[in-house]
């Protein structure tokens, strides 16, 4: 497996090349080589993430050298370290789980700002599209661009619709969104340029908790359509 | 000296952040590594102060600073040309001050540079969020309810150690130590400085042409640069394709390229991953300087190799080795 370097404090293991042709046999393998190496510890590295189609590995250099890294080798002795522990150890694919975590979402036009947008674009009716978005089954393929916001692929292709040209100042917490062939939801207020067609009462981070997102990468998720009066019952 | 002792803030300044050594292991669930911007100057005032290398301090960025404390403390500070006093007495970055109650420690505007990061003996002891009190301003946690400070706010400090009280009594007299850290340490701000990087992995995505730009021509950083990243004018730094790339993790010192093919810098607070393509990396020494760049501010930069970049680091890690024997012989 092919591994190059980040910089000079980590290294990206490369997984498969393409992530939307199998995404799910694709999460399955990535994300159980990130947790077999996050759980193998090895010498100077600090911290794993996965992402899509990689896995990065930061390590200390000086401590890859305590360990008996060649201070002229340290990438080459850290990927040889990762390659290694894959060669000698059993990774076992992180199985998708079998059932789903539901996401209340109000679709109502107060929250849905972009409806409109992706209703021209796809050419479908505004029931059409919530129905379609709230039908389907989505998995969590990363966490990024903001702290628990999760990147869901899953979203029926028929509703693809292309970012929007200039990104929104600010998006409320827990506004859902469509951007290209994935569905997302803001967890916290950000900018932001997906178009928005619907918003969740849910949390989907909570710094006080360990681990402080709701979904985590490889989750299932549902979206189950919720009138305003219910969202404001949610969201106390 | 008492637990429960505060710094009272007088001016907050243009933006000034509680921050430590960063938010290590959360970046799976979207979280910024953040912290000092340049964590080996916090490290240094941290070591000046005698606290724990990675304790809490302030990140001030463009001056305009004053607070007093509660009771007597030790400060010292490492960073941009900024002029920092202790009442009436002038405190030169990397040299150890003694403010008493009442003082007031005022520092202003940078000549040069941009940010200053102040160690306070007992650090800073806000709560911690996901193992850190750095302030991530976009998440809206850590330092004080995850926002910058104002005027008027009450910070807490620790307990500060035994050996800050030895180093308290050394400078009853004199108010600021003579001794101090090596300069090029505590005075990271340059005039068109030359960052070096290591090649990135997307580099062969890249026109040859980008190549002989990123070497040999001078970038400006623009007005739409902060923590994140450090946005700069100048070449276009064109690719050979337009494919879509899949995100991939990204780091404090990625240079990666949207396709408008102005490079973007990023910094401690940047993005986990990024889908644009990386044709280089800052390294690691070399975060310093990036960290003082301010807009209009002009920027180079030289390839190295990857176990030079590493050679640096281990070299400045000994010379910091002998800087803590060093300050361990002042109290003999």
């Amino acid at each position: 497996m092919q591994i190059t370097p980040l910089g000079d404090s980590a290294v990206i293991l490369h997984v498969r090349e393409t992530f939307d042709e199998a995404p799910n046999e694709t999460l399955d393998e990535v994300l159980g080589y990130s947790d077999f190496l996050r759980q193998a510890h090895l010498p100077g590295v600090i911290e794993v993430a996965p992402a899509y189609t990689t896995v990065a590995l930061f390590y200390d250099p000086v401590r890859a050298v305590a360990a008996g890294a060649d201070p002229n080798a340290v990438f080459e002795w850290v990927a040889a370290r990762v390659q290694t522990e894959i060669a000698n150890g059993s990774i076992r694919l992180k199985r998708s789980p079998g059932s789903a975590i539901e996401i209340p979402i109000c679709y109502d036009q107060k929250f849905a700002v972009d409806l409109d947008e992706v209703t021209s674009h796809v050419g479908l009716t505004a029931e059409q599209v919530i129905e379609m978005h709230s039908g389907a089954e989505y998995r969590v393929s990363c966490l990024g661009f903001a702290p628990g916001f999760p990147y869901l692929s899953g979203l029926p292709p028929e509703l693809a619709t292309p970012r929007r040209p200039v990104p929104r100042k600010q998006i409320p917490a827990g506004s859902v969104g469509i951007g290209g062939n994935q569905t997302g939801i803001y967890p916290t207020t950000s900018p932001g340029g997906w178009n928005i067609i619907g918003r969740t009462p849910v949390r989907l981070f909570t710094p006080q908790k360990n681990p402080p997102a709701l979904l985590c990468a490889g989750d299932i998720v549902r979206f189950r359509p919720i009138t305003l009066h219910e969202f404001d019952e949610l969201a106390g | 000296m008492r637990f429960g002792m505060k710094i009272n803030v007088r001016h907050a300044g243009f933006i000034t952040l509680v921050q430590d050594s960063g938010r290590i292991g959360f970046r799976r669930f979207g979280v910024s590594v953040g912290g000092a911007l340049d964590p080996h100057a916090l490290r240094i005032a941290n070591l000046l102060v005698e606290n724990e290398e990675g304790a809490a301090g302030l990140e001030i960025t463009l001056g305009g600073f004053r607070a007093h404390f509660d009771d007597r403390r030790l400060v010292a500070w490492c960073g941009g040309g900024f002029d920092v006093q202790i009442g009436s007495v002038s405190l030169p970055p990397g040299h150890v001050g003694a403010i008493d109650p009442g003082e007031e420690l005022v520092i202003g505007p940078p000549r040069t540079g941009c940010r200053a990061w102040l160690a306070i003996s007992g650090g800073i002891e806000v709560p911690k969020i996901l193992e850190s009190r750095s302030t991530d301003l976009r998440s809206e946690i850590g330092g004080l309810d995850g926002r910058a400070l104002r005027a008027g706010d009450v910070i807490p400090l620790g307990r500060h150690t035994n050996g800050a009280d030895e180093v308290a009594g050394l400078l009853r007299k004199d108010k600021v130590s003579a001794w101090s850290a090596p300069a090029n340490w505590t005075s990271t701000a340059r005039s068109s400085p030359v960052l070096r990087y290591v090649r990135g992995s997307d580099w062969d995505r890249f026109d040859p042409s980008a190549y002989d730009l990123l070497e040999h021509q001078i970038f400006t950083v623009t007005q739409d640069s902060n923590r994140m990243g450090v946005r700069l004018d100048g070449p276009f730094l064109w690719r050979k394709d337009y494919n879509d790339l899949i995100s991939q993790p990204v780091a404090p010192g990625t240079i990666q390229v949207p396709p408008n093919a102005k490079p973007i810098l990023l910094l401690g607070d940047c993005q986990t991953i990024g889908g644009y393509p990386k044709i280089a990396h800052v390294i690691t020494v070399d975060l310093a300087l990036a960290a003082q760049l301010r807009p209009g501010d002009s920027v180079r930069f030289r390839e190295v190799s990857l176990p030079e970049a590493h050679k640096l680091l281990f070299q400045r890690e000994r010379d910091l080795g002998l800087f803590r024997v060093g300050l361990e012989a002042r109290a003999a």
